[in-house]
């Protein structure tokens, strides 16, 4: 992928290539500098540099006040980013993987998804928590899940999944710009991929066509584009024009670009890492069918992680997880 | 030591306030005026009266469903509470909270939180942001002994010692998480030797007793203020009607509810007032008939708020621009 | 026991206030029961008698359970309460919006096929019935068969972009061809009409998001059979005939196209629509609309022209003002919407909602037609094939071409008289040839 295809970012200001994890640091550490309301905290987010080192170094730079280690305790440490939010400081709470967020849902959905409306808008929780979500590195059953559309469904929330290394550097700044409580999904599979880091801050809202093309949408998000924007090119070699919507955002939902797509191509393939059922595919599946059906020319199809807990075994892992051959053979079968 | 007469004199007109505008919510009630879940603080006023009134107005506080009491001593406006109670738009959380989500940012009034435990995490970061910016105010964290089961509780109370927060944990020990009695729900009852393992100074209050609690909570806040980290406070008290309306109270004995009954904390401050000579009959009258016009004068202003459009539903569900 | 809260599950009798043989009345209080909150009176909603007691003070039973039998006094004394339990209401045949949906657009469920579960009646299948025929059906030439009974043919599966593209292009059901896994897709919906005919700039074949104009043969059926069944429900019709001599007029014709190009030879088909047309404007009290109770006058003559398709069914495409046409004009007209319907490239204008029906068997048809009006119209015209009939003529018996005129009316809005002065004018309009030609 190129920032030329990518419209939220501006290729004049294109810099030096990094990979995603550092691109997050270097987020991170853009953020502290400029806003000392600014606080990272979270488990070993300090003196071991973060579980998977995107805060290396900043414990050194900051000090233990502002890259702060907590105590396992992600309820309340969770619940603290809340309330420091509110206290008038602007939090980022990083928490290992998605599957420990289970310990804290009290607190993101009774709290900061609530307190906003439920005080009749006297409250805001401009509060930014990252997570590690997705599978792919033989963690098993509980280190791999993709349970970003369970978040996706609670108003009150934003849900970002930055999936190129420019939305890695630039969705932080806008997060934590925002007056709400922002969750940031960083799938585990994309720390070590390379790219143009951009300079300036991409928008937090808005899909983004990945690739251009006329015959099938792959539309997807997070840890999934490389496969898509794979199978794309693969799809290509058969005649296949494939374009390629990464949603950025999973709350809100950018439906127009998602309905734009569709109706250009009339065919959707949905390429979702979590489980079919009740997933974010479904939702973006629905979108389509209430308002473009019409513009449809096949089933819409969605790819999809098999319904079992992530398994340990390469092989087992490798079949339980959307691959190219999967997202081609469904944009096949659009195609007829 | 006594406090001055007119100190002492606001803590009972606090306490019969509380006492008397939860007794007309029973009867607003029973005539379906407010709805939903509606939790009763009558007979712990004094925790109410103490704590709140220990704190300053920079001061941040964190509450739970029980919180009728705690709001009004905090100051926030009695009309506001009950219009809220009515679901009104000029209630204090525009007719989304109700009963048991009062908020009033004004009054750093975080809200009746309805999780039990759902509230330590919040306060805790309260006071962490209070602690960052370096201001000198302190969180006071309601919460009953059910809470005290409860992850949160043991995650936060860690947290903030750890951290030196300026937290005052206030655990209103009335002895039953809803119908499950302390001691068939905890393994040690002494709940301040189970805060003070996690290094914080911790006692045991009468909370039946204004002044007694008014006196701890003093000290407490003081210390916390200071900056000598959290304090845990067990404010042992009793809820004399049930948990909530239509509880069937079949959990508790009757001669236990008397005995406690016989420690009403209103009861025992005022007639402690009139042998010290600090009221007399017509102070006490006049005390409760102002508190029963401004009761009449909320319900009235309650009655009259208009409610919240139906298209207004979904505001605030992200912030707005002010 | 009845619930005397949200939160009682169950109560306690703890009184009963009558006794076995006692009469009581609706609104009587006739027991106590005791509940976690208090006692609480309960009331009787039945007048009769108390003929058994089924629980005895002090027993706790559960919310919904029978405390006494009553003998209603419509019922006479019986031994359970749940006696006169009603028979399951037969299965319904569409829901309630579905209902209202069709009735509002003049159709009743029970006259259409339904696709959904068990036989009900969707709104798509409210919607196919009323577009299946695009402007409006009139009565079939020949018996129709029961369209409901009839098995449904395997729907062919078309995507939704193809069946959009389809009606857009007014290309019909049968000249799409599904792709090798049978679906029909947007490649296998041609680029442009098979039909001959131009395309016209206006051409309107339905909204851009309903589905294609001709919709396939069963649906067309189910519309057609819609449009009777309720024509022969509401409208007391009345038939009155007449046998008109067509020497004259035909002669007439062969004149005229003798001397005119072959493009421009007029058919008495044209003639017979003319004179419908002129008759209808003479005779305004058959030419209008049924509505609320009440005849409508039309203040045009919009003739609604029944064109059997090749495949079966039929179209009804209106002819605006056709009472200010002259005869070529009349004929040209009638050639572009015979064209147009069978091609399936209805016009907005064809669209018009017609003020008087006619239908002609033509040459292949039988000797006359006793046609249903279409709803809301008063009247339809029927004109049976031209055949050579012994015809008097003063005391002379000779041989002329006739043809059988039929005027269906409603009997709400005329009589049979007018119907006949109707058929009246048509023959002398015929006689005329300076009112046609």
């Amino acid at each position: 992928m190129s920032a030329a295809t990518d419209p939220a970012v501006d290729p004049a200001a294109a810099t030096a290539r990094s990979t995603y994890r550092e691109a997050l640091r270097e987020a991170l550490r853009e953020a502290l500098r400029a806003d000392e309301r600014v606080f990272l905290m979270g488990e070993d987010v300090g003196r071991y540099g973060g579980c998977f080192a995107v805060s290396l170094g900043l414990l050194e730079e900051f000090g233990p006040e502002r890259v702060r280690d907590t105590p396992l305790s992600e309820s309340a440490f969770v619940g603290a980013g809340i309330g420091a939010a509110l206290g008038g400081l602007r939090p980022i709470v990083e928490i290992m993987t998605v599957n420990f967020s289970l310990l804290a849902l009290d607190q993101i959905l009774n709290n900061a998804a609530t307190l906003s409306h439920m005080s009749g808008g006297q409250l805001a929780v401009p509060l930014v928590i990252r997570m590690t979500t997705g599978a792919g590195r033989q963690l098993a059953a509980q280190h791999s899940h993709s349970l970003e559309g369970w978040y996706a469904h609670i108003p009150g929330l934003r849900v970002v999944a930055p999936a190129t290394v420019a939305d890695a550097r630039g969705m932080l700044a806008p997060a934590l710009a925002s007056p709400d409580p922002v969750l940031v999904f960083e799938h585990a599979g994309l720390y070590a991929t390379e790219g143009d880091a951009g300079g300036a801050a991409v928008g937090l809202d808005g899909a983004a066509v990945r690739r251009a093309g006329t015959d099938v949408s792959l539309v997807t998000y997070g840890g999934m584009l490389p496969t898509a924007l794979a199978a794309a090119e693969h799809l290509a070699g058969e005649g296949t024009s494939a374009e390629v919507v990464d949603l950025r955002s999973l709350r809100p939902l950018d439906e127009d670009t998602v309905l734009a797509s569709v109706r250009r191509t009339h065919r959707l393939v949905v390429v979702d890492e979590g489980w079919r059922s009740g997933s974010l595919a479904a939702e973006v599946a629905a979108r389509v069918a209430e308002h473009a059906f019409y513009d449809l020319d096949a089933p819409p199809e969605r790819v999809c992680s098999a319904e079992v807990p992530v398994p340990y075994a390469v092989h087992l892992e490798r079949a339980a997880l959307p691959a190219v051959d999967d997202v081609v053979a469904a944009a096949r079968r659009t195609v007829g | 030591m006594t406090a001055p007469v007119d100190v002492r004199r606001t803590l009972l007109h606090e306490m019969v306030r509380i006492r008397r505008f939860e007794e007309r919510c029973v009867e607003l009630y029973s005539t379906e005026r407010i709805r939903g879940f509606m939790h009763l603080c009558i007979g712990e006023e004094a925790v109410a009266v103490g704590v709140l009134g220990a704190l300053a107005p920079e001061d941040a506080v964190v509450s739970t469903y029980r919180e009728h009491g705690h709001a009004l001593a905090r100051g926030v406006p009695m009309t506001s509470i009950l219009a809220e109670m009515f679901g009104r738009a000029s209630g204090c959380s525009r007719g989304r909270g109700g009963s048991m989500h009062l908020f009033d940012a004004a009054r750093r009034f975080y809200g009746g939180n309805a999780i039990v435990g759902g509230g330590l995490p919040v306060a805790t970061g309260l006071a962490l942001a209070d602690a960052l910016a370096g201001r000198s105010a302190v969180t006071a964290c309601l919460f009953g002994d059910g809470a005290v089961a409860e992850g949160e509780f043991h995650e936060c109370l860690n947290l903030a010692a750890l951290w030196r927060l300026p937290v005052v944990f206030c655990c209103e020990n009335n002895r039953y998480a809803m119908g499950t009695a302390l001691e068939r729900e905890h393994a040690q009852t002494d709940l301040a030797l189970r805060a003070a393992a996690y290094g914080m100074p911790a006692w045991p209050v009468d909370g039946m007793d204004v002044q007694a609690v008014a006196a701890a909570a003093e000290r407490a806040v003081t210390g916390v203020r200071a900056g000598s980290g959290p304090c845990f406070l067990e404010l042992r008290t009793y809820r004399f009607r049930a948990h909530s309306m239509y509880d069937p109270d079949r959990y508790r004995d009757r001669a236990e509810v008397a005995r406690w009954k016989d420690r009403d904390p209103v009861d025992r401050w005022r007639d402690l007032l009139v042998a010290d000579g600090d009221l007399d009959e017509d102070g006490w009258a006049r005390i409760v008939a102002d508190v029963d016009e401004e009761i009449e004068q909320a319900v009235a202003a309650a009655e009259a708020a208009p409610v919240e459009p139906v298209e207004e539903l979904t505001r605030f569900v992200y912030a707005e621009p002010s | 026991m009845p619930s005397l809260g949200a939160d009682m599950d169950a109560g306690t009798v703890v009184e009963w206030a009558v006794a076995p043989g006692d009469r009581v009345r609706r609104g009587d209080i006739v027991a106590a029961v005791e509940t976690e909150k208090s006692v609480i009176d309960v009331e009787c909603f039945e007048d009769g008698v108390v003929e058994r007691l089924l629980v005895p003070v002090g027993t706790k039973v559960p919310v919904g359970a029978p405390l006494a039998v009553i003998a209603t006094d419509r019922s006479g004394p019986t031994d359970a309460p749940s006696a006169d339990q009603q028979a399951p209401a037969p299965h319904p045949r569409a829901t309630p919006p579905v209902r209202q949906f069709a009735k509002r657009h003049g159709l009743d469920v029970a006259d259409l096929p339904g696709s959904g579960h068990d036989g009900t009646v969707t709104r798509a299948d409210v919607r196919a019935a009323l577009e299946a025929p695009a402007p409006s059906p009139a009565p079939a030439p020949s018996p129709a068969p029961a369209p409901s009974s009839a098995p449904a043919p395997a729907r062919l599966p078309i995507t939704p972009y193809a069946r959009r593209l389809a009606a857009e292009r007014g290309t019909g059901a049968e000249a799409l061809r599904p792709g090798p896994d049978g679906v029909v897709r947007a490649r296998d919906v041609p680029d442009g009409p098979s039909a001959s005919a131009p395309t016209p700039a206006r051409e309107v074949v339905a909204p851009a998001e309903e589905p294609p104009p001709r919709a396939t043969s069963d649906g067309m059926r189910a519309a057609i059979a819609a449009r009777m069944n309720r024509s022969l429900r509401e409208i007391p019709q009345y038939h009155v005939d007449a046998v008109i001599e067509l020497g004259a007029a035909l002669e007439g014709l062969r004149e005229r196209n003798r001397r005119a190009a072959v493009t421009e030879r007029i058919v008495p088909a044209a003639l017979l629509l003319v004179a419908a047309a002129r008759a209808a404007r003479r005779v305004p009290a058959l030419n209008g609309h049924w509505v609320d109770g009440a005849f409508a006058p039309s203040p045009t003559v919009d003739l609604g022209v029944v064109v059997s398709l090749r495949e079966g069914g039929l179209l009804v495409p209106t002819i605006p003002a056709a009472d200010e046409l002259t005869l070529p004009e009349a004929m040209t007209a009638l050639r572009d919407a015979v064209t147009r319907a069978r091609a399936g490239r209805l016009r907005s204008s064809d669209a018009v909602d017609a003020s008087i029906t006619v239908t002609d068997l033509g040459e292949t048809g039988g000797h006359a037609v006793h046609g249903r009006i279409f709803p809301p119209q008063v009247a339809l015209v029927g004109f049976g094939a031209i055949v050579r009939r012994p015809w008097a003529e003063g005391d002379l018996l000779g041989v002329r071409p006739t043809v059988a005129a039929t005027l269906t009316g409603d009997h709400r809005a005329t009589d049979g008289v007018v119907g006949g002065r109707f058929l009246h004018v048509i023959d002398d309009v015929l006689h005329d040839p300076e009112e046609w030609s």
